[in-house]
């Protein structure tokens, strides 16, 4: 009886130990990810976060699909109020101050020890790190990154007397070219169009890549002012509704995003504007020669940049929060970023990805992969203010009403301005 | 003795749904109209009371009037026509004619389908160029492109028609269910009365049918306010919230501006909207509707 009673407590006793000994060395992290891109996405991170973890044994990574990019910060930010927040979650690089004005981000420059990291944190291109950093400190970590480049079609270029190999370059040369290339039925209806700059949603992401080209930039990067009302931003937008009104070489009215690639594909524009993540769909289905390229230029070539950041939430235990910035800085090495690039198509965001074999020879098999980064050179930040969410509204109404008719581009313009000040003013 | 255990039994059968009712409506509601008084917490600043400035903030809002009158044509489109169309969807589905099976499946298949998935299909129909309304357009008749939801002034009309088509097969269940309930009798007397068709429907049909009527009307208003659904898939509001309704407007102040306080205050808005019209209809329609 004795011996059985010492033998229960023994069992006891390693179970306890062993639970603290678990306890003490294993770190769980929550980690929410958003797809905004059909297919491999999330399967691609669910083999990267098992490849982590099968080689940092003392780290368990919960992956959370958490839907899109809206839903996924909506989700962190209640969760974050609850108190419950994830550790670890990508994010829109545009939503970086609403989440420091919530305070449930830290930045990384607090988890740097070595000279290592701080190399590590140098790594990125500029362009994608003017979204990430704000007041000397870095806050996110450019990872699902993408931006908009210029498609066209090779046969219709050709069809009307266009070298199929060179599309414009200024927009100038858009509205010379697209006349050309705009064709019209017995009836005098248009049936191809000669660019399409999708409008639908949020019209301010391409309007960008229109304002960087007349060389003004949207807002500034305290993100607390916003600079609607300038005369070069009218003239972008003057251009845009031009296209349509003046030129008539683009549909009118407000072009929808999803029917893009389609109406691309059916033949009904022979240019369109689109984000990189549409590389593999317009490989997969374009059923003619298509050629990718840097958005025309104005003043300047020009573009935003776009997509999802690494953030790290401050609300979790020191443990996780070095486990957290150990797996981002894993996952964001050229081995990882080359294979989640090839498998989704979105921009690797460092130098040294491109020059890993991987992504040599996929580029080698697919030129076009390279001109999002080509053109990460010319490229600017998203608008990205405090209150992101309720400034591009009201900049993306103002967008809508010039492109609809509703209202003068000056008038338009001048109101988004004085909405955004009366939001902003708070932060100042 | 008896009388007491009685009272206890009562409330233990009425107590499952009295919590659900108070944990997802009534509390809910109440600590809607506090919030609606408070600023909107952010981090660690806590909510504090503002008084009646979010009401200030209201009633100076363009958006806020700019949904509200939206929300005012979307109901006035599409409550008479869905109703009106469910009853003669019914009328039609309830005679003796060849078909009325597959007519009855074709006119309740629109309600089985979920809106998100409705929304899409629509989306396809509208798409100017290629889109189903283009090709019927410039096939049969050439004529040009049209950009219904890409214009603020036929973006509404699309939505409400999207909206008819999706709720009339479910009104019509109701009318076609009164319409069997309605004895036979009443017709062969009124045939042998020599009463014409259309003297049978107004007399007899109409007023046997007010209590679905009623009902019906009802969902109809709070469908008019609730179904936002192929605004998110369609429009996302606009172009410059000329497809908005305020139930979507609310989502959008609470879930993507994270302004809570405000949109608690429009919540109260939505709250009283409905109430006054939940308790309008009844007393409009009470002289009218004669329970059997």
């Amino acid at each position: 009886m004795k011996r059985f009673g010492r033998f229960r407590t023994s069992v006891a006793s390693i179970a306890l130990l062993w639970g603290m000994t678990s306890a003490a060395m294993a770190v769980d992290l929550e980690f929410y990810f958003p797809v905004a891109v059909g297919g491999k996405a999330a399967d691609t991170i669910k083999e990267l976060t098992d490849e982590y973890a099968a080689a940092n044994p003392g780290v368990n990574i919960d992956a959370v699909y958490a839907g899109s990019y809206g839903d996924t910060v909506t989700k962190a930010l209640t969760a974050s109020r609850g108190g419950k927040p994830p550790q670890l979650s990508v994010i829109l690089s545009v939503d970086m101050f609403t989440l420091i004005d919530e305070e449930v981000i830290m930045p990384f420059d607090d988890l740097v020890e070595t000279d290592e990291d701080k190399a590590w944190l140098q790594s990125f291109y500029p362009a994608f790190m003017e979204n990430s950093q704000t007041g000397g400190k870095t806050y996110g970590i450019p990872f699902q990154r993408s931006t908009p480049v210029l498609y066209w079609n090779k046969e219709a270029f050709a069809e009307a007397g266009l070298d199929p190999d060179t599309p414009p370059s200024t927009w100038e040369e858009t509205i010379e070219m697209g006349k050309k290339l705009v064709k019209k039925d017995g009836d005098g209806n248009v049936t191809r169009w000669g660019v399409r700059i999708p409008s639908s949603g949020f019209p301010y992401w391409l309007f960008q890549g229109l304002t960087t080209q007349n060389d003004v930039i949207l807002a500034n990067s305290d993100g607390n002012q916003t600079n609607f009302a300038d005369p070069k931003v009218a003239e972008a937008l003057q251009y845009l509704v031009d296209l349509s009104t003046k030129h008539e070489v683009m549909a009118p009215g407000i072009i929808e995003w999803g029917a893009t690639p389609k109406a691309f594909f059916e033949g009904q524009t022979a240019m369109m504007w689109t984000s990189t993540g549409n590389l593999t769909n317009v490989r997969n289905n374009a059923p003619f020669d298509f050629g990718v390229g840097l958005l025309p230029g104005n003043v300047r070539r020009g573009a935003p940049t776009g997509g999802g950041n690494f953030y790290i939430f401050s609300d979790s235990s020191d443990e996780q929060k070095k486990a957290a910035f150990d797996f981002v800085k894993w996952i964001s090495q050229p081995a990882q970023s080359a294979k989640w690039t090839i498998a989704t198509g979105y921009v690797a965001p460092r130098p040294d990805t491109w020059e890993t074999a991987e992504m040599k020879a996929y580029t080698d098999d697919f030129a076009p992969a390279l001109v999002a980064r080509d053109q990460l050179e010319f490229a600017v930040a998203e608008l990205s203010t405090y209150q992101n969410q309720r400034v591009t509204a009201v900049f993306n109404d103002a967008l809508a009403a010039a492109i609809t008719g509703s209202k003068s581009v000056e008038d338009a313009l001048a109101e988004a301005q004085k909405q955004a000040d009366a939001i902003l003013k708070e932060y100042r | 003795m008896m009388h007491r255990r009685e009272w206890i039994y009562g409330w233990l059968f009425l107590s499952p749904a009295l919590l659900f009712l108070f944990t997802f409506t009534h509390y809910p509601a109440v600590k809607t109209i506090v919030s609606s008084f408070f600023s909107t917490p952010r981090g660690k600043r806590p909510a504090k009371f503002i008084g009646i400035e979010n009401y200030q903030a209201l009633i100076q809002d363009e958006v806020f009037w700019k949904v509200l009158t939206n929300n005012f044509w979307f109901a006035v489109g599409t409550i008479p026509i869905s109703v009106g169309l469910a009853l003669l969807m019914a009328l039609w589905v309830n005679s003796k004619l060849k078909g009325t099976t597959l007519s009855r499946i074709a006119f309740f298949a629109p309600t089985v389908l979920p809106l998100i998935a409705v929304a899409n299909i629509w989306l396809f129909f509208y798409t100017p160029g290629f889109g189903l309304i283009d090709q019927f357009r410039s096939g049969l008749f050439g004529l040009p492109a049209i950009n219904l939801l890409g214009n603020p002034d036929t973006v509404l009309a699309a939505m409400i028609v999207v909206a008819i088509w999706k709720e009339a097969g479910f009104f019509m269940i109701f009318y076609l269910a009164a319409l069997q309930s309605i004895p036979p009798v009443l017709k062969e007397a009124a045939d042998v009365e020599g009463a014409s068709n259309f003297y049978y429907l107004r007399k007899i049909l109409f007023p046997l049918l007010m209590p679905t009527t009623l009902f019906v009307s009802i969902n109809a208003v709070i469908n008019s306010f609730r179904l936002v659904d192929h605004i998110f898939v369609m429009t996302e509001g606009g172009p410059d919230n000329a497809s908005s309704l305020l139930l979507y407007y609310i989502y959008e102040t609470a879930f993507k501006y994270w302004q809570t306080g405000y949109a608690a205050t429009l919540t109260v808005v939505m709250l009283i909207l409905l109430s006054v019209l939940a308790i309008g209809q009844f007393f409009l329609f009470d002289r009218k509707v004669h329970y059997q």
